[in-house]
């Protein structure tokens, strides 16, 4: 399998993906819309809780929840290209790509590199609103390229995850499934307040939910005061590392299925 | 059924037209007898549906009149309707009910008395031989079950005439001749008036006592599918010899019978001047010249021949569903030579 | 009512609540979605109640008025997305070849919804006491609590109603579902508007009736018998109630034109 074939299939995938996000609003204003609307109601609703006694985040509380929305839209765009992918097998284009793509790899990266796409159009919009509603960002250039690093990881570790169920499920009623156990890991950590201020049953998860870790080394790189680095980073390609196996056996599966 | 009421179908230039797009119908003149089978035969987007759901009061008309059992559609929908039952394209039903639940609903909804429905219900049911599957959810019924449920459900409340919008597209041959029997049944021997809709030749020919034949939202023919059929042409023999040599002594011997026609590459054909009965004397005149014959075949004119003579075109080529191609080659007499 | 315009009614109503049981994927979410997020919002929102002026000590009971306010979203959704099959199969032409009013198929299908309300604010109203929440307004407040969301739902669900019926299509009613989601979190369903500090948002929230129906609800459970937020909240909800259903009805005519 030659080099060029792998990287006309990834960017002939890829760009099908973006022209088709690009173009259709039901896929554009979903993924655009929603992460500025949490923003907004997390950032511009709960402000008043970062005056919760022993609320220590000097960068504010749209900071605070800059860092959740960013990494909640990195996951959720990896798991709006699985639904690209699940809608590609039931109206059989994918059936196309796997007879005709000479190295079926590329098929996968080419998803991902469309999912870093969307992100990125998601995050310049993004960051533009926080900019525009007064965001304090106390990190320099070096904390900055970490967050967006990580979210950079979760986005891929995200779409590897989405493209597993998709290339097993084969139909966009695989959609909850991509989507549920997402949400449920991000909103089992510290959405609203640092882990120290959790209590009870929600502690306890937070605690060893991964999420978290992502969520505190970005807290502390907009702050400019990281930690948890290397256990984030650690977390999140070992995600990827995971997801890339979970999706090559659904790319096995689709390939084996009639 | 009175005298004032009788159970016919009278339209006059009707028409609809919709905001884009031309003329759905475009001023059609109706006319069905009480008790009659009326085939309403057209490709797909001639206007048939659409004169359906003007006639069974679903869509006011842009211009004319049209009297269903005596009422006018316009202006006594509700007496229409009660006097109709309607089975629509695309059996619609719920997948999450029972079929047993859709005849609840339905004879509910026509006011039944709550002890005459379940009798209703049994009756119908047994009728289109869905006893066994009543209470199993309509999702799971295969479409012939479905088409046959949505006759039940259009005959919950007697209706004297029944609107059928293609009852049959997409069903297997099985299935569509079990529903041709009960529409032929309902038509014989209940008296009920049926206004079906087709783009089946077959099915026109086979259960409609007449035919009207729908293009462009105008109807370009109308009446018995034989006297249609008569009045476009004769019927056409085609012989194929065993040899290939013999071809100009089989064309010498069916030029006495009537005019040449297209055939194949290896046969001959002509247009009977006499009829089908000449036949038998084309296959005797054969005989006595000693030609060997490997395929004798009459074709006999079809609706189709009907529908390419006004419109210019076969229904096969003017439609564009694919059951209809098997369906369009007309009546083909084969005998072994 | 008379006998068949009330067996029209029932009998539609029965088969609304039929179907809605029989898709698990329509009663699953508004059940579990709701409980989901409060159970995580009262804890990781807790530390609120520390706030000065926050009305209890009691997270979970403040965010319990919030899952009866995402039940009637759903409703919307499958009112809604129920009416507009029926519609692109052509069940409507039915029904419409029926003796049926137009009244009747309206009521039937809210009559449905709220069925499956009554058994959703009863969930989400055992689940909140049982997991600890407060109801100061005692068992006859939980008696209004449940009539409150069954008249909101019957508003959002003739909102779903007047959507499908304009539309004819699922997917616009679905699509419907984000745009309900945004008022529900643009008002005061997270904290009280008193301790919501960004202005706009407070000024947001204060316009958004959808704070009103909360308040009504969650009145009962922290306060007790509030007058003023109860009737806010039935006279916003039985408003929206009015007019959607007023919408749905014309809606229909336009939609069912039989003559």
């Amino acid at each position: 399998m030659s080099r060029a074939s792998f990287t006309s299939v990834a960017r002939a995938v890829a760009w099908r993906s973006i022209h088709s996000y690009l173009t259709n609003p039901a896929f554009l204003i979903p993924s655009m819309i929603f992460p500025l609307f949490f923003f907004m109601a997390f950032a511009g609703g709960l402000s008043s809780i970062s005056q919760v006694p022993n609320f220590d985040f000097p960068t504010g509380y749209t900071a605070f929840q800059f860092v959740f929305v960013l990494l909640q839209s990195a996951a959720f765009g990896g798991v709006f290209t699985g639904f690209g992918i699940a809608v590609d097998f039931e109206n059989g284009f994918s059936r196309r790509l796997l007879l005709a793509a000479p190295n079926r790899g590329g098929i996968v990266v080419g998803y991902a590199i469309a999912a870093l796409v969307r992100a990125l159009v998601t995050w310049v919009m993004l960051v533009v609103v926080a900019l525009i509603s007064g965001m304090n960002i106390d990190g320099n250039g070096i904390d900055l390229f970490g967050l967006f690093g990580l979210a950079l990881i979760v986005n891929v570790a995200a779409t590897l995850w989405a493209a597993g169920v998709a290339m097993r499920i084969r139909s966009i009623q695989g959609g909850p499934l991509m989507q549920i156990p997402v949400f449920l890991v991000l909103f089992l950590s510290p959405v609203y307040v640092p882990l120290k201020l959790l209590t009870g049953w929600i502690h306890g998860v937070a605690s060893v939910n991964p999420a978290t870790a992502l969520l505190e080394a970005g807290r502390g790189f907009i702050a400019g005061d990281p930690a948890v680095v290397v256990v984030a980073f650690a977390a999140a390609l070992g995600l990827v590392a995971l997801f890339a196996l979970w999706a090559r056996g659904g790319l096995r599966r689709a390939e084996a299925s009639p | 059924m009175t005298a004032d009421h009788p159970a016919s179908i009278e339209a006059t230039g009707l028409v609809r037209e919709f905001k884009k797009g031309p003329r759905a119908v475009d001023g059609i003149d109706l006319h069905v007898a009480p008790g009659e089978i009326f085939g309403f035969l057209g490709p797909n987007g001639a206007g048939k549906s659409t004169t359906v759901h003007m006639l069974t009061t679903l869509l006011p008309p842009t211009a004319g009149t049209a009297l269903v059992a005596g009422y006018d559609v316009v202006r006594q929908g509700p007496d229409v309707r009660r006097a109709i039952g309607a089975a629509l394209q695309e059996a619609a039903l719920d997948p999450f009910l029972t079929g047993r639940e859709h005849m609840r609903l339905q004879t509910a909804l026509h006011g039944l008395p709550p002890d005459v429905r379940i009798a209703r219900t049994t009756e119908l049911l047994e009728r289109v031989g869905l006893e066994d599957a009543a209470d199993r959810k309509v999702g799971s019924y295969s479409g012939g079950m479905k088409r046959r449920l949505d006759l039940a459900l259009a005959l919950v409340h007697s209706p004297r005439i029944l609107f059928l919008d293609e009852p049959t597209t997409g069903l297997d041959i099985q299935s569509r001749t079990a529903l041709w029997d009960e529409v032929s049944r309902l038509a014989r021997e209940d008296g009920v008036t049926v206004f079906l809709t087709t783009q089946y030749l077959e099915e026109a020919d086979v259960l409609a006592d007449r035919v009207g034949i729908i293009d462009h939202g105008r109807i370009v023919a109308e009446g018995t599918p034989a006297a249609l059929k008569g009045e476009i042409g004769r019927p056409t023999v085609e012989i194929v010899p065993c040899a290939a040599t013999d071809r100009e002594a089989v064309a010498d011997v069916l030029g006495r019978f009537g005019e040449r026609a297209g055939a194949s590459p290896k046969g001959v054909a002509v247009r009977l001047a006499g009829g089908e009965g000449q036949l038998a004397d084309v296959v005797r005149a054969l005989d006595a010249e000693h030609i060997p014959l490997e395929h004798v075949q009459l074709h006999a004119p079809s609706l189709d021949d009907v529908f390419l003579a006004k419109t210019g075109r076969t229904l096969e080529g003017a439609g564009d569903d694919e059951e209809a191609v098997g369906q369009v080659t007309g009546e083909t007499e084969t005998v072994a030579a | 009512m008379s006998s068949a315009l009330g067996t029209q009614v029932g009998h539609l109503a029965r088969r609304s609540v039929v179907r809605t049981f029989r898709q698990p994927a329509q009663v699953v979410p508004a059940l579990i979605f709701p409980l989901f997020l409060l159970a995580v919002n009262s804890s990781g929102l807790s530390r609120a109640t520390k706030l000065p002026g926050f009305p209890t000590s009691s997270y979970l009971t403040f965010a319990l008025a919030v899952p009866f306010m995402q039940g009637a979203l759903f409703s919307v959704m499958n009112a809604g997305t129920d009416l507009a099959r029926d519609i692109e199969t052509g069940f409507l032409n039915r029904l419409a070849l029926t003796p049926l009013r137009g009244g009747a198929l309206l009521a039937g299908l809210l009559a449905g919804t709220v069925v499956v309300a009554l058994v959703q604010s009863a969930v989400y109203l055992l689940v909140g006491l049982a997991a600890g929440a407060n109801l100061a307004s005692g068992v006859g407040g939980a008696l209004a609590i449940v009539a409150l969301s069954l008249l909101i739902t019957l508003g959002f669900g003739a909102i779903g109603l007047f959507a499908a019926l304009r539309t004819g299509s699922g997917e616009a009613v679905q699509g419907l579902f984000p745009l309900f989601f945004v008022t529900l979190f643009l008002s005061s369903g997270s904290l009280p508007r008193n301790l919501i500090h960004t202005d706009w948002f407070r000024e947001v929230a204060t316009y958004n009736p959808v704070s009103y129906l909360i308040e009504g609800i969650r009145s009962l459970l922290v306060d007790g018998w509030n007058a003023q937020a109860l009737e806010l909240g039935f006279g916003i909800a039985a408003a929206i109630a009015v007019i959607a259903m007023l919408a749905a009805s014309s809606a229909l005519k336009t939609r069912m034109v039989r003559t």
